[in-house]
């Protein structure tokens, strides 16, 4: 059975990587969940995205963060990037399997998906 | 909704956006019924908002008019013979035992009866978003209880943050891991 105890462990672990995280994040990847998010499948899509970010190596560059409704209901799952010095990319009707590919293109590789965009 | 997890999670985010340091998630079953009771110490309500917030276009959200969480879950407990209540000290008011409480009742039955779904990730997604609020969660049912508490764990993380990777994937496992015990008994 796992225990409290365990997370002892994993404290021990981080305590160094904490300090050198702070502030190297620079890309910022957001997800609506709002009611009309979640309604049309943000949960694993958020869910996909931070597996993605910690399979790839990216939790330094990489931050996964939640917001509520960014107004175009119709067009949910959102995932927005914004990255320092960049146009921020709005990625609409996300599924996991898309949520995937961003992560692997855009956020490793810094290309744009365009197909899963806005303005596709 | 396709799962009575998500409305979960749709509902509690209105706790955490009313500024809830901590918000309770409470699952109660027996053989024909499940409560859901979800309680916060938020800001609360006055009593004005709260007459209104089963309606659909009553939202606090400034992107569009209709705001369709409370009504929905409604509707998923309404549409199995069940209810839905409401109860919230607004901090103007009640300065020192401010907060809203929600609970609905199911019956689980009835073959308009949701399902639950996973739960488990509508925890794991609550504390990734949100790693800086405490959360209680239980879930009784006649073969046990699952139980977590935020409280707990950053007792022991000290200044790890609960959205750190590893720390979200232990609580998925610690969770799963109960889930499992009351299934086998």
């Amino acid at each position: 059975m796992k225990s409290l105890a365990e997370l002892q462990a994993i404290k021990d672990k981080m305590k160094n990587k904490v300090i050198l995280r702070e502030g190297t994040n620079d890309i910022r990847v957001v997800v609506g969940m709002a009611t009309c998010g979640i309604a049309a499948g943000a949960r694993p899509v958020l869910n996909a995205l931070v597996e993605e970010v910690n399979a790839l190596g990216l939790m330094d560059t990489v931050t996964v963060s939640q917001t509520g409704c960014i107004g175009i209901c119709e067009y949910e799952p959102v995932v927005e990037v914004f990255e320092a010095g960049k146009e921020k990319v709005t990625y609409v009707k996300v599924d996991v399997e898309k949520a995937k590919k961003i992560a692997s293109e855009h956020l490793k590789g810094g290309n744009v998906v365009a197909e899963y965009t806005i303005k596709a | 909704m396709k799962e009575l997890s998500l409305n979960i999670l749709d509902i509690t985010e209105n706790s955490v956006k009313a500024g809830a340091t901590l918000t309770e998630i409470s699952l109660c079953e027996n053989e024909d019924t499940m409560v859901l009771t979800i309680t916060d110490n938020g800001s609360g309500m006055t009593e004005e908002i709260l007459k209104g917030v089963a309606d659909p276009f009553y939202t606090t959200r400034t992107t569009r008019k209709v705001g369709l969480g409370i009504p929905l879950l409604k509707l998923a407990c309404e549409q199995t013979g069940g209810s839905l209540e409401i109860s919230s000290k607004h901090i103007e008011k009640f300065p020192d035992n401010h907060g809203t409480k929600v609970s609905a009742t199911f019956y689980k039955n009835h073959i308009d009866c949701v399902p639950l779904g996973d739960v488990v990730e509508t925890v794991k997604t609550l504390i990734q978003g949100h790693p800086d609020t405490d959360f209680k969660f239980s879930h009784k049912t006649e073969n046990g209880e699952v139980a977590l508490d935020t409280r707990e764990l950053r007792q022991m993380l000290e200044d790890v943050p609960l959205n750190t990777y590893e720390v979200i994937k232990w609580i998925e496992e610690y969770l799963r891991e109960q889930y499992l015990e009351i299934q086998k008994a």
